[in-house]
């Protein structure tokens, strides 16, 4: 599903990405885990299309496609999804407007009728119940006075909501208090099918609690230094990133 | 130099033919106010951003028109049918295409020239043109010159008419460049309110140049709210003034909202000469292609414990220009007074350009007055945000600036006319 390879990435001229390599297979859970300032949210930023970041090498295939010449509402209409870290405000959008926007653009770049209200609102019913979202957080405008909570987990509604092929979460589970942490981490197990893959950015092994990986990667100064299962989580959780990154070359 | 002998001729015809009609000594004043200072210069302080002189590079006509029921139905606002329709096709009240709903005992609309003789002869002797104490310019000085088929309207006191006031300012283009120099004075008496909204059309594809002047008197605990929609063609120039002036203890909401036009300058005044006054200016303007806009606003506090606030919003895209100056004067008189002023704005292309100029003139030493200015740009993380859901850039960018607008078009009290503006903005926005 997607193909990462050999991905190098600037940030205002500094390298953050030095060659990354990544294959998810659909229905795979993929975890990436690092220390602060490794390079994780970056590969969220440039797989989702933030401008700032600059590709200076490698390739990324999405379904066949090649994601880099995607416009970052292609690439979501294409099925990817990316739940922010830090998910912005906008007073004065509705968050119900909006996300049937989002939702009709996308049955419209894959040739679909826009849906109508009724079924708009049924579909919306359906998923407030599984991420346990509010109704009126929902009329409210985007994000605009929710506590981090509520930020997060309207991020996963409107993952809900889009049905993406992959989910990108990154640092879903920062900021959450536990009972927050379980609805969030519900909502992602819900919708996880055979068809769609998960990537699971995170510092810590908690939401990994809830989630359970099938692979689990930590990047390191902009690579990937080891992969493994469930089991490495574990044994970071444990030691700390340090039995790791001692005896990384950092010049290699 | 531009020519502009020509409207000595007809300055002095229109004098012959109406030399009667008790407009005419205003009339001689302006025209001589106007032969001094004609037209303003970006030398004129006030005019130092906004440039009208060559809209008169061309002759334009005054007379004549075709305009038809069937062209006044097509720009109907929506609420029409309860509303009083006033409508001015060239700078001309014309009575056959306006509509009266309200009776008589509520509310009643006169021709200057009957008003100025009749029952309302001292209302008019002393408030029309008061607001050339203020204006001092040569545009202004222009229309009281040409003062020929004004209106009168006169809300009763203690009356709330229930229906609300529509003035539609309709420039026949079809034939040749026209120009227009609609005069209103509006009398609001005590305990009586007034929603009025205005707008303007210029029909066919010509130039159009409208040079109103509406005044409004405010009495005693009156309550008026005031909506002006410009959304004409793109070679459609227009200098709005309105002149209010709260006589007694009374309530104004203003809303002035700009999207499409030539050369737009508005002035939005008023005089608070009555303790106690509150007062309320709103703004926005959405400005593309070359579209020029100049709001001006000028609140004169002249008497104690009066209450203001502004807020002006607006973004300049492609090669459009936006000024905003907000004028506070606080007289020795006016303590106590509160003035608050705010304009936002958006710059979205290298090529636009914006002004803003707060100006206080405080006079009085136990008042609290405020002013702030910002121009920033569109918010990239929440384009970003918007763009990583799915939805296209234009339609991302048309949502922010819907939301930008909202907190202006709140304060749209009818819905009628809310919903109107929302879709015009819709429109406008969506337009590329």
């Amino acid at each position: 599903m997607l193909s990462i390879k050999n991905i190098h990435a600037n940030v205002e001229g500094k390298e953050i990405l030095k060659g990354i390599n990544l294959e998810i297979k659909a229905g795979e859970v993929h975890a990436i885990m690092g220390p602060n300032g490794s390079g994780k949210s970056t590969l969220a930023s440039v797989l989702a299309g933030r401008e700032q970041y600059e590709v200076t090498a490698g390739e990324v295939s999405f379904l066949d496609k090649n994601l880099l010449e995607l416009s970052p509402e292609d690439r979501a209409r294409e099925g990817l999804f990316l739940a922010f870290q830090y998910p912005v405000e906008i007073p004065g959008v509705s968050t119900t407007n909006f996300i049937k926007a989002a939702v009709n653009e996308k049955r419209k770049y894959h040739g679909l009728e826009p849906l109508d209200s009724v079924s708009f609102l049924k579909i919306m019913k359906e998923k407030m119940k599984l991420v346990e979202i509010d109704q009126s957080l929902l009329s409210r405008s985007i994000n605009e006075g929710f506590s981090g909570g509520e930020k997060k987990r309207n991020e996963i509604f409107q993952m809900a909501m889009l049905e993406p092929k992959l989910a990108i979460l990154d640092e879903t589970d920062s900021g959450l208090d536990i009972d927050a942490l379980r609805i969030v981490a519900n909502g992602i197990n819900k919708l996880h099918s055979p068809e769609r893959a998960v990537l699971v950015i995170t510092h810590y092994q908690r939401l990994l609690d809830y989630i359970q990986p099938d692979y689990v990667h930590v990047l390191y100064n902009g690579r990937i230094v080891k992969s493994g299962t469930k089991e490495l989580a574990l044994e970071l959780e444990e030691k700390g990133y340090d039995f790791i990154t001692e005896g990384v070359d950092l010049n290699a | 130099m531009i020519d502009l002998t020509y409207l000595n001729d007809r300055f002095e015809h229109l004098q012959q033919v109406s030399a009667d009609d008790g407009i005419a000594g205003v009339r001689k004043n302006s025209f001589d106010s106007f032969s001094k200072t004609g037209l303003p210069t970006y030398r004129t302080e006030d005019w130092k951003y906004t440039s009208i002189g060559n809209l008169f590079d061309q002759s334009f006509e005054q007379a004549g028109h075709t305009v038809s029921l069937a062209d006044l139905e097509a720009l109907r606002m929506p609420g029409h049918h309860k509303a009083n329709e006033l409508v001015f096709v060239n700078g001309r009240f014309d009575a056959a295409l306006s509509n009266f709903l309200s009776t008589d005992d509520e509310l009643i609309v006169l021709s200057l020239k009957d008003a100025a003789k009749g029952e309302y002869k001292d209302l008019v002797a002393r408030y029309l043109n008061k607001s050339s104490e203020y204006m001092k310019d040569g545009v202004h000085a222009l229309n009281g010159a040409f003062i020929e088929e004004g209106v009168f309207v006169h809300i009763h006191k203690g009356k709330t008419p229930q229906h609300p006031l529509y003035i539609y300012h309709i420039l026949d283009g079809r034939a040749h460049p026209v120009m227009a120099q609609p005069r209103g004075l509006i009398y609001i008496d005590k305990n009586s309110r007034l929603q009025l909204t205005e707008t303007y059309v210029t029909l066919g594809v010509s130039d159009s140049f409208c040079n109103g002047v509406l005044e409004v008197v405010v009495d005693q605990n009156a309550y008026v709210e005031y909506y002006k929609i410009q959304n004409d063609a793109s070679n459609a120039s227009q200098v709005s003034t309105t002149h209010i002036t709260q006589i007694g203890r009374s309530y104004v909401h203003t809303v002035t909202v700009t999207l499409n036009g030539g050369v737009v300058r508005n002035n939005m005044n008023l005089v608070l000469d009555a303790d106690g006054n509150e007062t309320h200016l709103y703004g926005l303007y959405l400005l593309k292609g070359k579209t020029h806009a100049d709001n001006h606003t000028m609140i004169d506090n002249r008497q104690p414990n009066c209450f203001s606030n502004q807020l002006y919003k607006g973004i300049a895209d492609d090669f459009s220009t936006a000024v905003f100056n907000g004028k506070i004067m606080v007289q020795p008189d006016a303590q106590k007074t509160n003035s608050f002023q705010s304009n936002k704005n958006i710059l979205l292309s290298d090529n636009a350009t914006i002004n803003t100029k707060p100006q206080l003139e405080i006079f009085a030493d136990d008042v609290k007055c405020s002013h702030g200015c910002t121009v920033g740009q569109l918010d990239e993380e929440a384009l970003f945000y918007l763009r990583a859901r799915g939805i296209p850039k234009e339609k991302a960018e048309v949502l922010l600036l819907q939301a930008y607008a909202a907190d202006v078009l709140t304060h749209i009290k009818p819905m009628a006319i809310r919903a109107y503006v929302e879709k015009l903005i819709y429109e406008h926005l969506s337009i590329v």
